[in-house]
């Protein structure tokens, strides 16, 4: 019985890979909880982004394409979402449907204007439209975006599904999902299902002949052209695809907390996706989620550290290595959790180029080989 | 660390059931039995959140909000000198912490954006489990996390927000603001702006775009056109544009005589000190010096900009140099701590703490809905401003607002404004329905 088991876990099938991955991502409130990250917000942000840094990697990592502007789709994402529930409803359904759509439309659009470079000129395209947006969200866009503030839910915001069935309530409304509340851990969960079926499909398509073909022009595109098959539907679909995920994404952000600012579109977003997904490892399934873990906690946890937490942390050494220590570690804590991340990202990109699955996978090999010798050495004895 | 512990674990299980039946945490109508979010219960402690700007533009004024904040509880916890505890009327504190309870905090950074600023704000209450939290420095900030206070039942003491939105059309039932307004400041400035530059001139307006920038621009706008002035020209900057020069050149040959920079922080001692490198303050247009007047000031920018302010007008809610016995007893306690005197940022944000920890020592107990009700139509004085009230209607404090300049020759690095007025509370009050906006419930 349990042989037979291993035996299915080796062969990952599809249904075995999803289901691990599903209890990983459901269990996150127990596991999460030593490490202090175990509340409703950040929890939200593991998966929501998990699901930004797996769409991102259905084009950088299977493509090799480096787009510098997905951001844009999540900010994107975030403004259809509570536009559907100012003017439609507060179910989260249509707003991430129409999120999703109006995402893959201007990924759509972007995409065929920046795919017909390749490389640097790619990234730069790309990171330009991106300004544009940007930019766009802060000027002539003021009515759409509302600006500096933030697009907001009013008290009298049309609703028209809601306000249709019946009268709007006191105060102001807030997202659910067919009675269920998007915030707090319910939220978490809503997001959790989300973002399993976004692995599922991207798995799908890792595993599928188009993936194949991804990587093929990863590989060589030149070689991909000369056989003959045009490789420029395959390129803007894997774009237009990841725009969606993230345009999904951002959709989410909007479901657990009902507000769309132009800054998640500044270039900064989409450097931290792009950071996401090379710590953990370009091109893998689980690597960019690794990433958006590392940097999702850094981010909330490191960044609250202040020196009165590192003096209770070293109080078990005398007054002066307490002293030494503290003024050692607290710059790179607090406001300075950029530096240890900045850190990291060296020392992973010198020695594991692969990012952490790459370390995975090496430590995996060593523990195969010497159990390879350890057999060999079993049977010499005998 | 063991009681942050218990309570995520209970927070657990009753997600646990969430999933299950209808959610009942963090949700309306969860206030079975007066329980309310982060409800101290037994405990010992409460927290309060400081969510200020600590990188950004604004980040100097968070600096000394910061500073404020760490000052009122100890003071809330009966260590140091006690400060305004000793001026302010009528008072409830002991001294003691807030009902016996002693006062701990927990910080976070807004870097002065909605979406970053709402993530603190929601791990301060989901994680830290504040009861209140405050801070402030940018409207836009201050209008974001309002609304979740509202959401989540925390009530929001805002710290430096001027934008009228913020107690106008974005009024939350759960945020009080005890700093003055944009409307306020056109309506002081008004009759010194007449007295000085007389009633016709050309006004061409540099404004940050956001929140506060457009109701600063729109309530000085209605002021100065009230006095027969006319308006050139009404220009959008972005916040934390650093550069702006591209905005300052065509102001030369608008044919404005006065130029209005609606901006705060780093911006405005960037876009004043440009103005000024340009020549604009030396020339002379239709017969008329060129002035500039920066509406909304505070002794934070005076120090960056340096010379450039001299005789420059505009308003603030609150100077160190105010002579009442809360403002002496006030500079005296943040002096001796830090050495320098406090900002009108520090004031007003170690003045929202008291007047919270008042309202629930009045209250006498923490539920939110009740300590709202203490401090809608509260009026207290003692705290630097005169007899001040905080407005049921709208959760806006009424007090008189100074306006100030800039120091020609300045006696102390700190020593840089004049005050030019005093304008009586009466002066600046208006109709709370002008704005619109509603408060929305006390219980959700």
């Amino acid at each position: 019985m349990m042989k037979q088991l291993m035996n299915l876990l080796k062969k990952q099938s599809d249904l075995t890979t999803i289901l691990m991955f599903a209890a990983g991502v459901l269990t996150m409130p127990i596991w999460l909880d030593p490490i202090g990250a175990n509340y409703p917000d950040l929890l939200q942000k593991f998966v929501i982004f998990g699901i930004f840094a797996v769409g991102y990697n259905i084009l950088f990592g299977l493509t090799g394409y480096l787009s510098f502007g997905h951001a844009v789709f999540l900010g994107v994402g975030s403004y259809a979402a509570v536009w559907s529930f100012k003017l439609l409803t507060m179910n989260v359904l249509p707003a991430i449907l129409f999120a999703t759509l109006i995402s893959g439309l201007i990924a759509a659009a972007i995409g065929f204007v920046s795919m017909r470079r390749s490389g640097i000129y790619f990234s730069i395209l790309t990171l330009a439209f991106a300004q544009m947006f940007y930019n766009l969200a802060y000027s002539v866009l003021i009515p759409i975006t509302n600006g500096e503030t933030g697009l907001q839910l009013r008290m009298h915001d049309p609703r028209i599904i809601d306000n249709y069935f019946s009268d709007p309530l006191p105060g102001l409304p807030s997202t659910d999902f067919f009675g269920m509340s998007m915030n707090g851990y319910s939220g978490f969960y809503f997001c959790a299902v989300v973002l399993i079926l976004a692995f599922y499909i991207a798995m799908k398509i890792f595993r599928s002949p188009f993936g194949m073909k991804l990587k093929a022009i990863k590989s060589n595109q030149h070689r991909m052209r000369y056989t003959g098959s045009d490789t420029r539907p395959y390129l803007i679909t894997a774009f237009i695809i990841s725009g969606m995920f993230a345009g999904l994404a951002g959709a989410l952000l909007a479901v657990t907390d009902p507000l769309a600012g132009a800054e998640r579109m500044q270039w900064t977003a989409s450097g931290e996706v792009i950071l996401m997904t090379i710590l953990g490892g370009v091109g893998t399934l689980y690597g960019p989620l690794l990433g958006v873990g590392i940097i999702k906690y850094l981010e909330n946890i490191f960044s609250t550290i202040n020196e009165s937490v590192l003096q209770q942390f070293f109080s078990f050494l005398p007054q002066w290595g307490e002293n030494i220590m503290v003024s050692v570690v607290s710059p790179f804590v607090g406001e300075g959790w950029h530096l240890t991340l900045g850190v990291l990202f060296m020392i992973i990109i010198i020695f594991l180029p692969g990012g952490l699955m790459e370390g995975f996978s090496r430590i995996q090999k060593r523990y195969r080989k010497a159990k390879i010798k350890d057999n060999q050495s079993d049977s010499t004895k005998e | 660390m063991s009681e942050k512990h218990e309570i995520t674990r209970r927070q657990f299980t009753k997600a646990g059931l969430a999933v299950a039946a209808m959610p009942m945490f963090y949700t309306k109508g969860a206030w079975a039995a007066k329980d309310f979010a982060n409800n101290p219960g037994n405990s010992s402690k409460i927290t309060l959140g400081f969510n200020v700007p600590q990188t950004g533009a604004y980040a100097d004024e968070g600096a000394d909000e910061l500073r404020a904040f760490k000052l009122a509880v100890k003071h809330l916890n009966g260590e140091g000198d006690g400060g305004l505890m000793n001026t302010m009327k009528p008072m409830n504190l002991k001294g003691n912490g807030v009902l016996g309870k002693k006062v701990t905090y927990v910080t976070g950074d807004t870097q002065t954006k909605s979406d970053a600023a709402r993530a603190s704000a929601k791990r301060m209450i989901e994680k830290d489990g504040v009861i209140m939290f405050s801070g402030g420095s940018s409207s836009g900030v201050a209008i974001a996390v309002q609304g979740l206070a509202q959401e989540l039942g925390v009530l929001f003491m805002a710290g430096l927000t001027h934008s009228n939105d913020t107690t106008g059309k974005d009024k939350r039932r759960y945020g009080f603001r005890h700093f003055f307004n944009a409307k306020m400041s056109g309506s002081a400035l008004g009759p010194v702006l007449k007295e000085e530059m007389g009633t016709n001139r050309k006004a061409y307006h540099l404004t940050a775009d956001y929140t506060w920038g457009w109701t600063q621009e729109q309530s000085i706008q209605e002021t100065t056109e009230g006095l027969g002035w006319s308006t050139t020209a009404k220009v959008r900057t972005p916040v934390g544009a650093g550069d702006f020069s591209q905005f300052i050149t065509p102001i030369l040959n608008s044919g404005a005589d006065t130029l209005i920079l609606n901006h705060y922080g780093k911006d405005m001692i960037n876009s004043l000190t440009q103005a000024v490198q340009f020549g604009l303050r030396d020339k002379q247009v239709n017969g008329k010096n060129f002035e500039i007047i920066v509406p909304l000031y505070s002794r934070l920018m005076a120090q960056g900009a340096g010379k450039n302010l001299e005789g420059i007008l505009g308003t603030a809610n609150w100077d160190w140099q105010l002579q009442d016995e809360g403002s002496k007893a006030f500079v005296k306690s943040f002096g001796t701590e830090y050495g320098f005197p406090p900002s009108m940022a520090a004031q007003t944000c170690y003045v929202q703490t008291l007047l919270y920890a008042n309202a629930c020592e009045n209250a006498g107990t923490f539920y939110p809905p009740e300590v709202i009700r203490e401090l809608e139509g509260f009026k207290f004085d003692g705290m630097g401003n005169g007899a001040t009230e905080y407005r049921a209607e709208d959760h806006q404090c009424f007090k008189d607002v100074l306006v100030v300049r800039g120091k020609s020759n300045p006696s102390s690095q700190y020593d840089l404004l004049d005050i030019v007025k005093e304008v009586p509370r009466a002066d600046v009050e208006y109709d709370a329905s002008i704005f619109g906006g509603e408060l929305g419930p006390y219980e959700v």
